[in-house]
């Protein structure tokens, strides 16, 4: 099992060795960046939105309700629930939850196109097929996903905001007052390079995984799912490590 | 010409290809023949470089092409056409742009003059008039012109097909046949096709090699397959009704 661990590590890294070559024409490069970044990033705002919002919401009421006491200012109900957004919910929970769309889309369609010799003929026109395929998902998911971030962060604060409003369960100018308190900018640059990174995590490990499927549609199944487990499991092992880097 | 010379191949303990030597030449239609796991598919992808063999040499006039380092090893791709068993079309791409794929990477043609030289590519292939359609919806028969179409698009010297045949109704069969047949005379390419189907051998086989369990058994022609004494050979052509009627007249 070792041993496999570290041939799979080892393929891994020369795959993006591969992957990271001067594309053949940067004007298909960028056609295909473009294409990815709609199909990976944009097709998840919705996504992203929806969630954002209901956790915003949640986290009000659950911190509100953990928040009894006289003697702490209802305005650190809004202070914590931006920390806990800008922290955690916006890039690592993001993160999670792009790890099952982008991650089981990659490998699927990557899956799909070994299988059915696509990427044999792509090899075959002369055209390397990793870097034509690979490289404009990676970059554009890696390079675009800090605005998930930022959209995440003004609904997710936005679902807060409609809670307090709608229910009344602190005042609405201690909720926003808490929203301004104490604020740290690198919080939010932070947040951007952890999602950045998880999601190069993501689109390049279900790459790897989608790439060199085998095993027919069954295997085209189990490359996506290993690759999504793999990427959580990455993800929250880095969350730690990014975090004591650059918070300590 | 591609020439191969004392070819192995093994995966583990299985030798998948032993001392394969065979020429194919151009203007022909060059057949590997053989069942189910004689090794057929492995020999067509060590020929285009997508598998490495143990030892001995593929030769294409002249030039050994799996010495060769990655980036020259793909810019000689460019003188090979293949027509993958199942197609291979690009579920992402219309059929235009199927064809269009490699003029993208090596031309500097401008948009108009690839669209016009897709264009005659799939009317060489009878498929005009689906160039907006995607792969999914064409038929079997049409996705294996379209992937002829994309072969040749570049005038390659070489044509490598692999089962062109397999999942074909007899009638489409013959038609792709004579498709491959006659692009590899006008265009004097190289064709090598890998097959199994006895009709297509009796078609258009113009110099056949016949594997059987990694060994290169016989070669020949059409024309002379009938009279083989290679009983392995005889065993498979017979398994052909029409193939073993026209070998029990001759006898």
């Amino acid at each position: 099992m070792l041993r496999e661990f570290f041939i799979q590590t080892g393929r891994y890294f020369l795959f993006l060795k591969m992957v990271f070559k001067k594309p053949e024409k940067w004007k298909i490069f960028w056609k295909q960046f473009f294409i990815e970044a709609d199909k990976l990033v944009v097709s998840s705002v919705v996504l992203v939105s929806v969630i954002s919002i209901f956790i915003g919401g949640v986290l009000v009421i659950q911190t509100a309700s953990n928040m009894n006491n006289p003697f702490l200012d209802r305005m650190l109900v809004g202070y914590m629930v931006r920390e806990t957004l800008i922290l955690e919910f916006c890039s690592t929970m993001v993160a999670l939850i792009l790890a099952g769309k982008i991650g089981s889309n990659i490998a699927s369609e990557l899956g799909s196109m070994r299988i059915t010799d696509q990427i044999d003929a792509i090899e075959m026109a002369g055209v390397n097929s990793a870097s034509y395929l690979v490289l404009p998902k990676i970059l554009s998911v890696t390079l675009l996903s800090p605005l998930l971030v930022l959209l995440s962060l003004c609904l997710g604060l936005f679902g807060g905001w409609l809670v307090v409003y709608v229910t009344s369960i602190i005042p609405l100018a201690k909720y926003m007052a808490g929203l301004k308190y104490a604020f740290t900018e690198f919080y939010v640059f932070y947040s951007c390079i952890k999602m950045s990174f998880f999601c190069f995590l993501i689109s390049s490990i279900s790459a790897f995984k989608g790439y060199y499927a085998s095993g027919g549609t069954l295997g085209v199944g189990r490359a996506s799912t290993k690759s999504i487990v793999i990427s959580c499991i990455l993800i929250l092992m880095f969350d730690l490590i990014i975090t004591q880097l650059m918070l300590y | 010409m591609i020439r191969i010379e004392h070819l192995y191949k093994s995966f583990g303990d299985v030798h998948v290809l032993k001392d394969i030597s065979i020429e194919y030449r151009q203007g022909l239609c060059n057949m590997i023949i053989g069942a189910s796991g004689s090794g057929k598919t492995v020999l067509l992808k060590i020929l285009i470089g997508l598998m490495q063999q143990d030892s001995g040499t593929v030769t294409f006039n002249g030039q050994d092409i799996s010495s060769l380092p990655y980036a020259q090893k793909k810019h000689f791709r460019q003188n090979i056409g293949v027509l993958f068993q199942n197609s291979a079309l690009f579920d992402f791409a219309t059929v235009i742009e199927n064809v269009m794929f490699p003029m993208d990477f090596f031309t500097a043609w401008s948009r108009r003059e690839k669209i016009e030289r897709a264009q005659y590519c799939l009317e060489r292939v009878n498929v005009q008039g689906n160039d907006r359609k995607y792969p999914s919806e064409l038929s079997g028969g049409m996705q294996k012109r379209v992937g002829i179409a994309r072969a040749i698009a570049l005038n390659p010297k070489y044509l490598i097909c692999d089962e062109p045949n397999s999942g074909l109704d007899p009638e489409t069969s013959i038609l792709i046949d004579q498709l491959i047949h006659g692009l590899t005379k006008e265009f004097g390419m190289t064709t090598v096709i890998n097959t199994h189907d006895m009709n297509s051998i009796l078609e258009i086989g113009d110099n056949i090699g016949f594997l059987h369990k990694g060994n290169m058994l016989w070669q020949g022609t059409r024309h002379n397959i009938f009279e083989t004494d290679c009983q392995e050979l005889r065993r498979f052509v017979c398994a052909n009704s029409l193939a073993r009627n026209i070998m029990n007249g001759r006898q």
